[in-house]
């Protein structure tokens, strides 16, 4: 290169910005950081109103109640990268628990067998949904919103409306509410199968040419198509591969909760995508860091948990978590507008 | 078995052009018809591109440019009528069999990623991966190896405004943009780089910009086919111009031996050009 043109280019990348702009920059290219920010100003906040909140102890209780919310939100984040959004992810995962439990229970089915068959089920109904979008062409918001009736009363007829206790159930369903403790730090095999579903999720997203695919889909699925990329294909695996994560977040939903109930985390929805849109994922699609939905699901429940703490009333943490949404979805649109 | 060459249409070919033309045709369309139901798209068109030439492609609307050159491309498939790429008859199924054999696409629309990075843009669909099991068993996409190669693409092009790879292509302007398409159909187009209208969108500056791409393109030994509405850009740009009227080819001209209004008289049939008579 000639000094001349190195020049030119350092003189524009120096060209003065002010500080408004650098951050609106820095954002740009790293989403996850605004979220980053909150939960740790929200962890030292919550410190400081209970001491109790910084504790091995706490800090466990928070990565439990965050598993759940926080594997679901893997699915929805692929879904809403493809500017598409989920609205079925508790139902599915609800009836793939039903079914995985009563199989058991009922069926007298081993354990494993149960499990891969309502993992099967749940990988299933997201191929319904993918296929529902990518052949019928239908929006996938009324698509999910459909398929999440159908589910829930798929769930609801299929188990009689009653709950099956974690004791009626082999120990394989259960061992995900199982654990050990480091230091007064207590981890369930639950958290440690979600950490690594983020693990791979994260891996495919950012270093193979199908997480490349998946955000070109989302950004400008014609373009993409023109590229060579097999737009409708892509998408279709999306959906197919969300719905096999609900069924992962069933199983750990067992261990958790105790017992397999049909009208369990009834908020799984809002939740899931709340924790995507905090986190720094466009709805717009093409847009965002698995990272960030990991980030977004520990503030969410860190409020609940630090709010409790306090003894704050619950109410403040649906108050401020409506607050924090809208707050995401508008430096969403600031940094869009980048140039 | 390849086609007779057409009569080249070019009254003096310049010193440094006649290696060119002397060559067999890189692509060459014989006879080429399209017809669906009643409405004729195509009227047995011929046309020959030769390696190391821009052939410019201009005609007015319905005239059948985009129709001719979507056959050319594999967008379309003909009624009735032969391809010939490097000689052999070829028959494309879809867009991807003309790129598999060496023919690229530069589209109207860009079909860049605005939210992806400029190397990825390049290699979009044609991703490399690592050596060894990163690559084979973990997939893992080459991103080093891919930034560099990009770099060089761009380089080769002589862009010199866009140095750095990892930046996302919705940082750039109109022109860098279709500056990165460009280079996407030069890395990957061995044989033939068909450009849809690369200037409609932008400035006088940006537009110098691809011009001088397109002819660097040229240089490098590709056929260049360029389709435009911009009649400066077509007769800055051109080695040959065909004139697509009604259906049919109106004939071959270049920008030296008719001006634009003569060009223009063509393309809307005010005037006719004396050696299309068909032998």
């Amino acid at each position: 290169m000639t000094t001349s043109t190195s020049d030119a280019a350092s003189r524009f990348s120096g060209r003065q910005q002010s500080p408004l702009q650098r951050l609106q920059g820095l954002l740009h290219s790293y989403p996850w950081v605004s979220p980053l920010v909150i939960l740790i100003v929200s962890f030292i906040v919550f410190t400081i109103l209970n001491p109790r909140f910084a504790t091995a102890g706490s800090m466990g209780l928070l990565f439990q109640q965050t598993a759940i919310v926080a594997a679901l939100a893997i699915g929805q984040t692929l879904v809403i990268l493809t500017a598409g959004i989920d609205l079925s992810v508790g139902a599915v995962m609800v009836l793939s628990m039903m079914v995985m439990a009563a199989l058991a229970k009922d069926g007298g089915m081993p354990g494993p067998l149960a499990m891969l068959i309502g993992l099967a089920l749940a990988t299933g109904a997201g191929l319904l949904n993918g296929l529902l979008v990518t052949k019928i062409n239908l929006p996938p918001f009324i698509v999910t919103l459909g398929t999440l009736s159908i589910f829930t009363a798929i769930a609801l007829l299929y188990s009689g409306g009653s709950s099956i206790q974690a004791s009626h159930l082999p120990d394989f369903l259960n061992v995900l509410g199982n654990g050990f403790s480091i230091g007064g730090l207590r981890l369930t095999w639950g958290v440690l199968l979600v950490i690594a579903m983020y693990a791979v999720v994260g891996f495919i997203l950012s270093q193979t040419a199908w997480g490349r695919y998946v955000y070109a889909v989302g950004d400008d699925p014609e373009s993409a198509r023109l590229s060579g990329v097999p737009s409708k294909r892509v998408l279709l695996q999306v959906y197919t591969v969300a719905g096999l994560l609900y069924g992962l977040a069933a199983w750990a939903l067992i261990g958790r909760s105790g017992a397999a109930t049909p009208n369990a985390y009834p908020q799984a929805n809002l939740d899931s995508i709340t924790a995507v849109v905090i986190g720094g994922t466009s709805l717009f699609g093409g847009r965002g860091r698995l990272v960030g939905t990991l980030i977004g699901a520990l503030i969410v429940q860190s409020f609940a948990f630090g709010l409790s703490l306090a003894g704050v009333n619950q109410q403040y943490r649906v108050l401020a978590t409506g607050i924090l949404v809208i707050v995401a979805v508008g430096i969403d649109q600031w940094i869009r507008k980048v140039k | 078995m390849a086609p007779t060459k057409l009569p080249l249409s070019v009254d003096h070919i310049p010193a440094d052009k006649h290696d060119v033309y002397a060559a067999e045709p890189i692509l060459s369309g014989r006879d080429l018809r399209i017809q669906w139901g009643h409405v004729v798209g195509l009227d047995g068109v011929n046309i020959d591109l030769y390696k190391g030439e821009v052939l410019a492609v201009i005609g007015d609307n319905g005239a059948g440019k985009s129709t001719l050159i979507k056959c050319l491309t594999g967008a379309y498939q003909p009624t009735a009528g032969q391809i010939y790429l490097d000689g052999k008859e070829v028959d494309f199924k879809r867009p991807q069999d003309a790129r598999e054999a060496g023919i690229e696409t530069v589209y109207q629309q860009l079909a860049v990623i605005p939210a992806l990075d400029i190397a990825s843009n390049l290699y979009l669909a044609r991703e490399e991966r690592r050596p060894g099991p990163l690559g084979s068993v973990l997939r893992m996409l080459d991103k080093k190896g891919m930034a560099k190669r990009a770099g060089d693409s761009v380089r080769d092009l002589g862009i010199q405004t866009i140095q750095n790879m990892n930046l996302a292509v919705e940082n750039l302007s109109g022109g860098q943009r279709q500056a990165v398409a460009v280079a996407r159909a030069a890395a990957f187009g061995s044989k033939v780089v068909v450009l849809d209208e690369p200037t409609a969108a932008l400035g006088v500056k940006e537009s110098g910009m691809v011009l001088n791409m397109i002819k660097q393109l040229r240089d490098n030994g590709l056929g260049v086919i360029l389709i435009s509405h911009n009649m400066p850009h077509v007769w800055e740009a051109a080695d040959r111009i065909h004139i697509q009227r009604l259906g049919g080819c109106a004939g071959v001209i270049t920008p030296a031996s008719h001006d634009m209004g003569e060009g223009v008289a063509i393309m809307t049939g005010a005037k006719k050009l004396a050696q299309d008579a068909p032998a």
